[in-house]
C-alpha cells in the first residue's frame, strides 16, 4: 500500500524529545536496533514525523534512507498523524465473510473519509487493519482501545456518535 | 485453599468483549460478600469457544458460564458463590441435562472430538503465574533434556516422533533440528516465529496468551540440542495481550533461573529476547523475518543457503513455529511413541484450528490429524448457522485454497490437504456458505497478497497486480471466457517464478476456486451474473408487484432513498440510484424483494 506522508509541521515537547533521547541511548550499540526505536518512538509520537527518523538514523548511525526504509516497509508504522479517535476496521477473511466490507462503507460514507485518511477538524482517523484476532466477535471494530463486535452496518451510526461530543 | 475457583477467560476474543471488567467486578462483588478468603479469581488464556464469550468456568462444580456481562456478576456471586446455586441461566445450554444435573465441559460436542496437547494448558492455568505451569509438569522437560539428555537423544527423540512444522509447510521438525546442530559455529540462535500472519487465524496468539511457558520451556531445548544459547521470539505487535504475557514469562523463568546461566546446574546458559513485528505479512515467510530481526526491510533472501546454515546475523538459526514448540515438553515427556499413536501415519499429533466465518461454534479446536473436515464443521463447530448450506472451507489462508463440500470427508492432514489443491497453512478454517462468491473470495485473497508482496521479485509484485486485474475484470462483469485462460496460465507462471513462499502460494486461491468452481467464473463471464449474488456490479435488486404489501418499510430503511411508491401500493427501485446494500430484502416481510 502507498504510505501518505504528513505535510504538516513537526512540533514536540521537551519532554517527548527527552523520551527519545533515552529511547536511542538505550538501544545503541544492540543489533537490529532500528525496528526497537521506531516502535518506542511511535509510542511517544503517535506517528514517525521525518524530524523524528533523522534522529534516530544520527542516534543509531545509520544512514536515513536505511530507517525510512524501514519506516515506510511495514504498515504498523505510521507516517502520518492519528485523529482523536482512531478506528480501525478489521478485514480479516472471518470479518470479511461476515459482512465487514459494509461496515466500512458506512464509515467512510458517515465521516467522508477513506481508509488512511484523517477529518478535517481531526476528530477521527480510519485504517482498515488485517485481523485483530477477535474473530469470535466478527465483524469487529475497534475505536482507539475499545472493540466493537458482531457489527451490522447500522452500529456505525451509534458508536460514531459516542465520540463526536 | 480455596473453596471455589473462579476462571475467566482474559483471551483476546473475551476481553474484547469485556472480561477485564468482568473480573474487576467479581473482585468487587467478592469483597462486598466477604468471601474473598474462600473465592479464588483467575483470569486464563482461551477455551476455544470464542463465539460464546465472554466464557466463567466456576470450579469445583465446574459450571459453564457464557456470554457473561458484568451485570450478572453480583448474581452469580450472591447465588453461586454465596449459597451454592449453580445461575442455570447463565450455563452454555449444552451443558445444562436437565433441571438438577449438568454435564462436564467434555462431553459437550464442540470438547469431545477434541484432542489437547498445544492447548492443554489454555483455559487451565493462570497464564502469568510459573508457579501453575510448573505444577502441570512445567520445566520437567527441560529438565531431562538437561540433565539425562545429551542434545544429539533429544534429536533423536524430535525425529522419531515424526513431528512436523505447525506453521504450514509441514517440514520435520527433527531434521530441521539436524541440520543446524550439524553446522559447528561460536553462535548459534534458536527463534519462534509468532508472527501469525494469515488473516482470521489465531492459534499461535492463544497458546502465547494461554500458556507462554511451553513455548519458552521448548525454546531452550531446541537452543540445547543444536547449541544454542541466544533465542528471539519474533511476534506481531497487534498481540499486545500475548507480548504482555510473554514478557512477564520470561522474567518470571529468568528469576527462577530457568533462563539465563547454567540452567539446573547442566552449565548450559539459554536466554529469549522478544522482537516486535510492525505488520508485514512477508515477515512469516523464514528468511524475511530474520532479515526484520535484524532491523531492516523485512524482504526475503534466497535460499540456499538455508537458515540452518546460514540464518540470523549469518550464523546457523532454528526457526520454529509458536504450536510446533508447543508440542515439544509434551513429546520429551511422554516419548515418541505416544505421540506417534495420534494422529495418522505420515502426520503424527494434533492440529489447532481457528473456526471462523459461518459457523455455529467459532473458536479454537485442537483435533488429531486424519479428523474428517465433516466432523470438524458439523460436529464440533456446530454447522452452518442461519438455515444456510455448508459450500466449502478455505484453509491456508492467502497461501491455501478451497475445500468443496463434497470433499467434506476428507481426513485432515498435511499430504490429503496438498492433494486436493490446499494447504495445511497455520490453521485458520474459514467456513462459507452459498452467499459466498468464489470469485470474489479469490479476488479478496489477491488483494491481501497484492498489498503485502514485498516487492522484491518481479514474478510476484507485477504478477498479482495483472492477476487482481483480471478478477476484477471479471467480477465486474467485464470479463471474457479467454481471460479466465489467461489468469491460469499467469498463476502457474507466479509460482514457479517467485522467490519466496509469498509469491510461489499467491495463485492458490485463484486455482482451487478455479478447480473446483470454474462454472461460477464463467456464469461471471458469460451470463454475466453472479450466484451467490455477492458481486454489486452483476445483482440487481427489484420487487415483485404482486407480493408487495406496500407497507414501506424497504423505503424507510433504504439509505439513498432509491424505493418510491405510496402506502398499500407496490414499490418500484430505481436503479440508478441503488446502492445494492441488501437492507430492503433483509427488511422485507413478504419475501416480495429479489435480488438477481
Amino acid at each position: 500500500m502507498q504510505k501518505r506522508i504528513s505535510n504538516l509541521p513537526f512540533h514536540d515537547t521537551p519532554e517527548q524529545a527527552q523520551k527519545l533521547d533515552a529511547v536511542i541511548e538505550s538501544l545503541k550499540g544492540q543489533k537490529g536496533a532500528v525496528m526497537p526505536a521506531l516502535h518506542q518512538a511511535q509510542e511517544i509520537y503517535g506517528y514517525l514525523p521525518i524530524e523524528v527518523q533523522e534522529k534516530i538514523a544520527k542516534g543509531l548511525d545509520v544512514s536515513l534512507e536505511e530507517v525510512y526504509g524501514v519506516s515506510t516497509f511495514y504498515s504498523q508504522f505510521a507516517l502520518t498523524p492519528k485523529g482523536r479517535n482512531h478506528i480501525s476496521v478489521c478485514l480479516g477473511t472471518a470479518c470479511y465473510v461476515k459482512g465487514a466490507d459494509k461496515v466500512l462503507e458506512r464509515i467512510t460514507q458517515k465521516l467522508g473519509i477513506q481508509p488512511e485518511e484523517c477529518t478535517e477538524d481531526g476528530t477521527f482517523s480510519l485504517t482498515a487493519c488485517r485481523c485483530i484476532g477477535a474473530c469470535g466477535l466478527a465483524p469487529v471494530m475497534t475505536v482507539n482501545d475499545e472493540v466493537y463486535g458482531r457489527l451490522v452496518p447500522e452500529d456505525v451510526d451509534t458508536i460514531l456518535a459516542q465520540y463526536m461530543a | 485453599m480455596f473453596r471455589s475457583n473462579v476462571l475467566v477467560c482474559g483471551g483476546t476474543g473475551c476481553t474484547s468483549s469485556n472480561s477485564e471488567q468482568i473480573i474487576e467486578k467479581l473482585k468487587e462483588e467478592i469483597k462486598a460478600q466477604g468471601l474473598e478468603k474462600e473465592v479464588n479469581v483467575i483470569r486464563t488464556g482461551c477455551f476455544g469457544l470464542c463465539a460464546l464469550g465472554p466464557i466463567m468456568v466456576v470450579y469445583p462444580e465446574g459450571a459453564f458460564y457464557s456470554r457473561v456481562t458484568p451485570e450478572d456478576v453480583p448474581e452469580i456471586v450472591s447465588e453461586h458463590l454465596l449459597k451454592g446455586r449453580i445461575v442455570k441461566r447463565l450455563l452454555y445450554q449444552e451443558t445444562v441435562v436437565d433441571d438438577s444435573t449438568t454435564k462436564s465441559l467434555n462431553e459437550t460436542t464442540f470438547y469431545a472430538k477434541q484432542m489437547r496437547i498445544a492447548l492443554r494448558n489454555c483455559g487451565v492455568i493462570n497464564p502469568e503465574n510459573i508457579d501453575e505451569y510448573i505444577a502441570q509438569d512445567g520445566y520437567a522437560a527441560l529438565g531431562k533434556a538437561l540433565t539425562e539428555m545429551t542434545p544429539q537423544e533429544v534429536i533423536d527423540l524430535v525425529l522419531a516422533s515424526g513431528l512436523r512444522g505447525r506453521g504450514g509447510a509441514g517440514f520435520p521438525t527433527g531434521r530441521k533440528w539436524q541440520f543446524a546442530a550439524a553446522n559447528k559455529a561460536e553462535q548459534k540462535y534458536a527463534c519462534c516465529n509468532a508472527d501469525e500472519g494469515d488473516p482470521g487465524a489465531f492459534m499461535d496468539r492463544s497458546v502465547l496468551e494461554g500458556d507462554p511457558h511451553s513455548v519458552l520451556e521448548a525454546m531452550a531445548i531446541a537452543g540445547y540440542a543444536i547449541g544454542a544459547n541466544q533465542g528471539y521470539i519474533y511476534i506481531r505487535a497487534e498481540y499486545p495481550i500475548a507480548v504482555k504475557r510473554l514478557q512477564i514469562a520470561i522474567e518470571q523463568a529468568r528469576e527462577y533461573g530457568l533462563l539465563g546461566k547454567n540452567i539446573f546446574d547442566s552449565g548450559f546458559d539459554f536466554d529469549i529476547d522478544i522482537r516486535l513485528g510492525a505488520g508485514a505479512f512477508v515477515c512469516g515467510e523464514e528468511t524475511a523475518l530474520m532479515t526484520s530481526i535484524e532491523g531492516k526491510r523485512g524482504e526475503p533472501r534466497v535460499r540456499p543457503p538455508f537458515p540452518a546454515v546460514k540464518g540470523l546475523f549469518g550464523v546457523p538459526t532454528v526457526l520454529n513455529n509458536v504450536e510446533t514448540y508447543a508440542n515439544i515438553p509434551q513429546i520429551i515427556l511422554k516419548g515418541a511413541d505416544w505421540f506417534r499413536s495420534i494422529g495418522t501415519e505420515k502426520s503424527p499429533g494434533t492440529k489447532v484450528f481457528a473456526l471462523g466465518g459461518k459457523i455455529t461454534n467459532t473458536g479454537l479446536v485442537e483435533v488429531p490429524m486424519g479428523t474428517t473436515l465433516r466432523e470438524v464443521v458439523e460436529e464440533i463447530g456446530g454447522g452452518v448457522p442461519g438455515g444456510h448450506h455448508f459450500k466449502a472451507a478455505q484453509t491456508g489462508g492467502p497461501s491455501g485454497g478451497c475445500i468443496p463440500a463434497k470433499l467434506i470427508d476428507t481426513p485432515i492432514d498435511y499430504d490429503n490437504l496438498i492433494a486436493i489443491g490446499s494447504m495445511m497453512g497455520s490453521g485458520g478454517l474459514i467456513v462459507m456458505d452459498e452467499t459466498t462468491c468464489m470469485v470474489d473470495i479469490a479476488k479478496f485473497f489477491l488483494e491481501f497478497t497484492v498489498d503485502e508482496s514485498c516487492g522484491k521479485c518481479t514474478p510476484c509484485r507485477v504478477g498479482t497486480k495483472r492477476l487482481l486485474e483480471i478478477l476484477n475484470k471479471i467480477t465486474s462483469g467485464n470479463g471474457t471466457l479467454e481471460d479466465i485462460d489467461k489468469m491460469e496460465e499467469l498463476c502457474y507462471y507466479i509460482k514457479e517464478n517467485s522467490l519466496c513462499g509469498l509469491g510461489q502460494t499467491a495463485p492458490n486461491p485463484v486455482l482451487s476456486t478455479l478447480k473446483y468452481y470454474r462454472d461460477e467464473y464463467e456464469a461471471h463471464v458469460v451470463e454475466h451474473r453472479c450466484p451467490a449474488g455477492a458481486c454489486k456490479a452483476l445483482t440487481n435488486y427489484s420487487i415483485e408487484a404482486d407480493k408487495c404489501k406496500g407497507c414501506t418499510l424497504c423505503a424507510r430503511n433504504c439509505p439513498v432513498g432509491a424505493i418510491s411508491g405510496s402506502v398499500k401500493q407496490p414499490h418500484v427501485i430505481d436503479t440508478t440510484k441503488c446502492i445494492k446494500c441488501g437492507v430492503c430484502m433483509e427488511k422485507c416481510k413478504f419475501g416480495a424483494v429479489v435480488r438477481k
